[in-house]
């Protein structure tokens, strides 16, 4: 047996370890099915249980117009309906907690030496942290893909500039998210040995990110404290991105605003977890 | 002569600062030969394996293998080796043939090649039946096998395999035995293994080098380093607590006597005649013997001669080298 001639392409081995991650997902039934249906049940209770139009409308004083209500909603979340809104804020939450499996997948393999067996191969270092990045991808569009179709079955109305395109802009912006979020998590993840340690990191991250981002509730109506911080928060312009193409009246500076900085947001983390696996993966 | 395939220099991997794995190692392994690393557990024959194969880099000295340097050509390196580690790596959820055909994408092998080559190593190991079977249904020596299969993908002219059976029962031990000394004899490929079985080492390799505590002790074919102890050994307690050496230095073929724990290690010439006459000249003097082994060359012999320690002794005592291993894995595993 002679050494082996190869392929030239540096990025030989990608798919490979990406179909590996999403094989495990979409080969198992039970795990695509629990993993689809989890936000869908998000979406579905919490969306419609948080009946925030309902406060306006059944407590509003006697005497005042029914359509002040609609008004103060408007105002608020830029639509009349608290549903459509939060719907947008679970495409985000969703992508928040499929990424978060990015990090603990690298921990696992190495735990079980699998980690070891690819570095010993000529695959490239950044192609294995590229690998978990695009397969955390993947994953999250299509998750985000099914709780848009199930929004929209439940209920939530697309705006006046609303077309076909803007779907494009929507997997645009969700896609440069995913990206960087899973970026942020494998960072995390790199060096850890324990998943433990890993879950309590992400969950640690998770909610905080959430709930300081405008997923589920505006940024102008949060307390003065908390609005720069959702104001850095990847998530907020994203989620206001999807909002702008999907239910509002497109402002084209804001949402540029929105595509820049979570441009700038993903290729900085991206950048850096890629840095930190050449380093890290060549002890 | 031969081309040395691989060749370390002064290779050295110190752990967090101050556990020294490997220290200062030199050796060389010629093209077509099984050489083995023969050590107890935490010897620094894993560390070792680690570094040649490009996963962890030294902390001094480099190696060369298939004539690239493992720090500034490991991508050379990688293309030109197999590896068969220690653990069960192959992914559970995919099936044998998957994770075979997952190893060959990873080398950049073309499909059309990888096909067939992945059922012909699955017809090496014998998994063929079990190809499509995921390989969480697959025993140790089948998932052993499979690591094999993977190891193999990309034709490599060095394997390296690190504890090849361990944890295996003996039928599948002397299986991948068969396997090894196949690759070595029909293809020609070198195989650089550790091991802490003695019969393995003795069995396979055409030379052994006993490395503890980080060193290479000696390195020899197995024959060589049997025959270099010169002679039987006789292993002795007697009822007498003075130091008798001098006493059975003076018997007939005796060449050497050591004071070990609890009584003698004695080198003779042909040890069935000279232990009735070590018994009768120590009866002479009033002293029992009260115990006596006789043992032919061995390597564990070979092993206590050059570590004043049996492997076996310190294979009883795992709690000393769990304290000193469980160190070295977190180390590592950071």
């Amino acid at each position: 047996m002679k050494g082996e001639e190869l392929s030239g392409n540096p990025l030989h081995g990608l798919w490979a370890l990406t179909n590996r991650e999403l094989k495990k997902w979409y080969k198992e039934p039970f795990i695509l099915l629990i993993s689809i249906i989890q936000p869908i049940i998000w979406m579905a209770l919490f969306g419609k249980a948080m009946n925030i139009s309902a406060v306006f409308t059944r407590n509003l004083p006697q005497g005042l117009p029914p359509e002040l209500s609609e008004q103060i909603m408007k105002q608020t979340f830029g639509t009349s309906d608290y549903f459509s809104f939060m719907a947008v804020g679970m495409l985000s939450f969703v992508t928040l907690f499929t990424t978060m499996f990015s990090g603990m997948s690298i921990v696992w393999d190495r735990r079980l030496g699998f980690l070891n067996k690819v570095l010993s191969t000529p695959v490239a270092r950044s192609t294995i942290i590229f690998s978990k990045i695009l397969s955390a991808t993947v994953r999250s569009l299509i998750q985000a893909s099914i709780v848009l179709v199930f929004a929209f079955l439940l209920g939530m109305k697309a705006g006046p500039s609303f077309t076909p395109i803007s779907i494009l802009g929507i997997y645009a912006i969700l896609f440069m998210l995913c990206m960087g979020l899973s970026s942020l998590f494998l960072m995390i993840g790199i060096r850890s040995t324990r998943w433990e340690t890993q879950m309590a990191v992400v969950n640690l991250l998770n909610l905080p990110l959430m709930f300081t981002s405008n997923a589920l509730f505006p940024v102008s109506m949060m307390p003065d404290w908390l609005q720069p911080i959702a104001n850095v928060n990847p998530i907020t312009y994203t989620t206001d991105a999807v909002r702008q193409l999907l239910l509002y009246e497109t402002n084209f500076n804001q949402l540029m605003l929105d595509f820049a900085y979570t441009a700038v947001f993903t290729i900085v983390i991206a950048s850096i977890s890629i840095i930190l696996a050449w380093r890290y993966l060549s002890k | 002569m031969t081309e040395n395939i691989i060749e370390a220099k002064g290779l050295t991997k110190v752990f967090n600062g101050y556990l020294v794995a490997v220290d200062h190692v030199n050796f060389e392994v010629k093209e077509g030969e099984i050489y083995g690393f023969l050590g107890p557990n935490g010897a620094g024959k894993t560390t070792t394996i680690n570094m040649l194969i490009t996963i962890l880099k030294p902390t001094e000295g480099t190696a060369t293998v298939c004539g690239h340097d493992i720090i500034r050509e490991a991508n050379m390196v990688r293309r030109k080796i197999g590896v068969v580690p220690q653990e069960y790596t192959a992914d559970e959820d995919l099936t044998g043939y998957e994770n075979i055909i997952l190893c060959a994408d990873l080398y950049g092998i073309p499909r059309e090649i990888s096909k067939k080559r992945a059922l012909e190593l699955l017809d090496l190991v014998q998994l063929t039946d079990f190809k499509d079977k995921k390989v969480e249904t697959y025993s140790g020596g089948m998932r052993r096998r499979l690591e094999l299969a993977c190891g193999l993908i990309n034709r490599p002219r060095v394997l390296f395999l690190d504890e090849p059976t361990l944890g295996l029962d003996v039928q599948t031990r002397a299986k991948i035995w068969e396997y090894i000394k196949l690759l070595k004899k029909e293809y020609g490929m070198t195989l650089f293994m550790t091991t802490h079985y003695l019969e393995e080492a003795d069995a396979l390799c055409d030379r052994v080098a006993i490395i503890d505590h980080g060193k290479i002790l000696v390195v020899g074919s197995p024959e060589e380093l049997k025959s270099s102890l010169g002679g039987d050994i006789i292993t002795l307690s007697v009822n007498e607590n003075k130091n008798i050496s001098g006493l059975i230095e003076k018997i007939e073929n005796v060449r050497e006597v050591k004071h070990v724990k609890n009584g003698y290690r004695i080198k003779v010439k042909d040890g069935e005649l000279t232990a009735p006459l070590i018994i009768e000249a120590l009866r002479s003097e009033g002293i029992k013997v009260t115990r006596l082994s006789l043992s032919k060359p061995s390597l564990n012999e070979v092993y206590l001669e050059y570590t004043g320690k049996s492997m076996r002794d310190q294979e009883e005592t795992v709690e000393d080298f769990r304290v000193r291993r469980m160190a070295l894995r977190r180390a590592r595993r950071r």
